[in-house]
């Protein structure tokens, strides 16, 4: 497998399961999206939180996983947060309108604590 | 009676033509062969009358070669002090001496023989040179017709353009062409040039030379290439000492830039407002030597201004007194011309006044005018304002995932410079990863050979990135419009985002496609609206 320069970790915060992201989600980071997304259901969460802060590139292809993920989310009624996006993500999450189908915080401490 | 050998020969054309040979109607003797330089001709020449050739006490290898073939008497045929030929004898063949009556009716014949002689050999002189004329003339026509048809049969029309063109062949037909071919994406490239040599030899290597370059301009987009290209095709097959100088163009005339490179031919000059300046790119001319490199140069044309593209049968015409009509002057006049098509006219006659009436044109003369007269699809500007595009990068990128980011990196790095607010920069990169991206994996279905060209320009107001790849040949898909609604609902692909959010993060985004290559061309504002 191609090496994904995508990290992740995967922590629960009060019904919350945050996944951190560090690096870059396009194509290679795939297998290790999902594998964090399926650890973080895992945890039975009410919400997923998917924390962007040191996410420096998503291409079109890394738009398309997280769009994945939402669908999986909405599927089993799990809301679905991101934070930490930068000005540029942000509008690229409005442009293509993801913006309307999640809750975006600017930063994952006022995530956790508007819930 | 005798076996008598009639010799031509002509002295002074002894050294091109056949040495005086004898020739026998009975064949009795070989053939004896007197070199122009034998003390006998001279001997010859001064004394008329019947020799006989026992008694010529003369070293001269030509008397041995006669006595030799059995003659024994010669009759020398003087015409105007010039000897024509030789009567020459052998033994009579009733085995007697000559006797005098002989001699004095050989003498007779002599007499006439010989301005009957020289009268037939002016005539076939004159046979030969027109027959020479003739043929040279015959060359010089296919020669003529060889350029001619090969040359375009009208300009091309440009709308925002004017072009013109003056051909004038010297009568022994130079190597002088032009050319226009139109190129994908509206384009056209523009071609002068000069075959060193002429006649026929220089317009079979201009023929070959336009054939290669017209194959050369569907297959490469930048100028540079193409010469490079045509260097290396042409050098294995033309004729030692001949080369070709080209100077090859091509106008976008959407953006009013010109792109040229330069195989040792004469600068283009433009007319500016206020003055004139060079369009100035080194190379090498075509066929010299295999492997060279041509450099490549951009420059905008303005509304009103002309670029003037000439052959050196101008510059190097001469007047009465010797003097060379030169680049000085030519620039000169380019300056203090107001432009347009007028010019070639203006040129002429500047030429003309300068050559005198009576001048033997020396060599081709070509010269081609371009002028941008609006700046077309309402892209005006404001008075004053002036559209002065720059490359500021031009790189190519082999077909491997994730060369995106290299794509992304350069171009950020090549618009450093500019200091584009960082919000505007972040989406142009945004989009120059999406744009590479396809162009890296449908384009050219990630096979590394092939390249992704891609070229950052900027003006005062925007910046433009164009991005190539080579898959001209597959129509490009028509993207879906992406749902959102029904990608969260799994009845849409979560893909299909990229030439979508291309679109919405520049302000302008044109695809062409030819049999080549598609390119996106990407277009920012340098400041928010």
């Amino acid at each position: 497998m191609a090496d994904t320069l995508l990290e992740t970790s995967v922590r629960q915060e009060n019904g919350t399961a945050v996944i951190e992201l560090k690096g870059e989600i396009d194509k290679l980071s795939e297998d290790a999206l999902n594998r964090a997304y399926a650890q973080a259901t895992q945890m039975k969460p009410a919400s997923v939180l998917l924390n962007f802060k040191n996410v420096e590139y998503i291409n079109s292809t890394g738009i398309a996983l997280i769009v994945t993920l939402m669908a999986q989310a909405r599927k089993s009624g799990v809301k679905f947060i991101a934070a930490g996006l930068s000005d540029h993500y942000m509008e690229i999450f409005k442009i293509t309108r993801l913006s309307d189908f999640m809750t975006i915080y600017p930063d994952e401490a006022t995530a956790l604590k508007s819930k | 009676m005798a076996n008598w050998f009639n010799n031509f020969f002509r002295r002074e054309k002894a050294a091109a033509a056949p040495a005086p040979v004898l020739r026998s109607s009975r064949a009795l003797v070989p053939a004896v062969d007197i070199s122009p330089d034998d003390p006998v001709i001279a001997h010859f020449q001064n004394s008329p009358g019947v020799i006989e050739l026992e008694k010529l006490n003369l070293d001269s290898p030509g008397v041995r070669a006669m006595k030799s073939a059995g003659v024994k008497v010669v009759v020398p045929l003087v015409s105007q002090g010039e000897l024509v030929g030789l009567l020459n004898l052998g033994p009579r063949l009733s085995e007697q001496d000559y006797s005098t009556d002989d001699y004095g009716l050989l003498n007779t014949l002599a007499t006439q023989a010989s301005p009957a002689l020289r009268v037939a050999q002016l005539v076939r002189q004159q046979q030969a040179a027109a027959l020479a004329r003739e043929r040279m003339e015959q060359e010089l026509r296919v020669a003529r017709l060889i350029q001619q048809t090969l040359l375009p049969k009208q300009v091309p029309d440009i709308p925002g353009y004017q072009i013109a063109v003056l051909y004038q062949p010297a009568r022994a037909v130079g190597g002088d062409f032009y050319d226009f071919i139109e190129l994908p994406e509206g384009r056209f490239a523009l071609i002068v040039g000069d075959v060193t040599d002429k006649g026929v030899p220089a317009a079979l290597v201009m023929a070959t030379t336009r054939a290669i370059l017209r194959g050369a301009a569907t297959r490469f987009s930048d100028p540079g290439e193409v010469l490079a290209h045509v260097n290396d095709l042409l050098c294995p097959d033309i004729p030692p000492n001949m080369f070709v100088t080209c100077l090859y163009a091509v106008l976008d005339p959407r953006a009013g830039t010109i792109k040229f490179a330069n195989a040792g031919h004469d600068l283009p000059y433009r007319r500016i407002d206020g003055g004139v300046n060079e369009l100035r790119a080194t190379g090498m001319p075509l066929g010299l030597l295999p492997g060279m490199t041509y450099e490549e140069k951009e420059t905008t044309l303005n509304d009103g201004e002309t670029i003037l593209f000439y052959s050196d049968g101008i510059v190097e015409a001469h007047n009465p007194e010797k003097e060379m009509f030169g680049f000085p002057r030519l620039m000169g006049l380019v300056a203090g011309h107001r432009g347009g098509a007028a010019l070639i006219e203006y040129l002429q006659n500047e030429l003309r006044k300068f050559t005198g009436a009576d001048w033997e044109q020396e060599d081709d003369v070509t010269m081609m005018t371009l002028t941008r007269t609006s700046i077309p699809n309402g892209h005006s500007k404001s008075a004053g304002a002036r559209k002065e595009s720059q490359t500021l990068a031009q790189f190519s990128l082999p077909s491997q995932p994730g060369n995106e980011r290299d794509a992304m990196k350069r171009v950020a790095e090549a618009l450093q410079p500019l200091q584009l607010p960082s919000a505007r920069l972040e989406k142009l990169k945004t989009a120059v990863a999406e744009a590479t991206m396809n162009a890296l994996e449908h384009g050219n279905k990630y096979r590394a050979e092939l390249p992704v060209n891609i070229i950052v320009m900027a003006s005062d107001d925007d910046v433009t990135v164009k991005i190539s790849d080579q898959g001209g040949d597959a129509e490009m898909p028509t993207p879906e419009t992406p749902d959102i609604d029904a990608k969260l609902a799994g009845l849409q692909s979560p893909r299909g985002w990229g030439l979508f959010l291309i679109k919405n993060l520049v302000d302008e985004m044109n695809v062409t496609t030819d049999q080549q290559q598609h390119t996106v061309e990407l277009i920012l504002r340098r400041k928010e609206d």
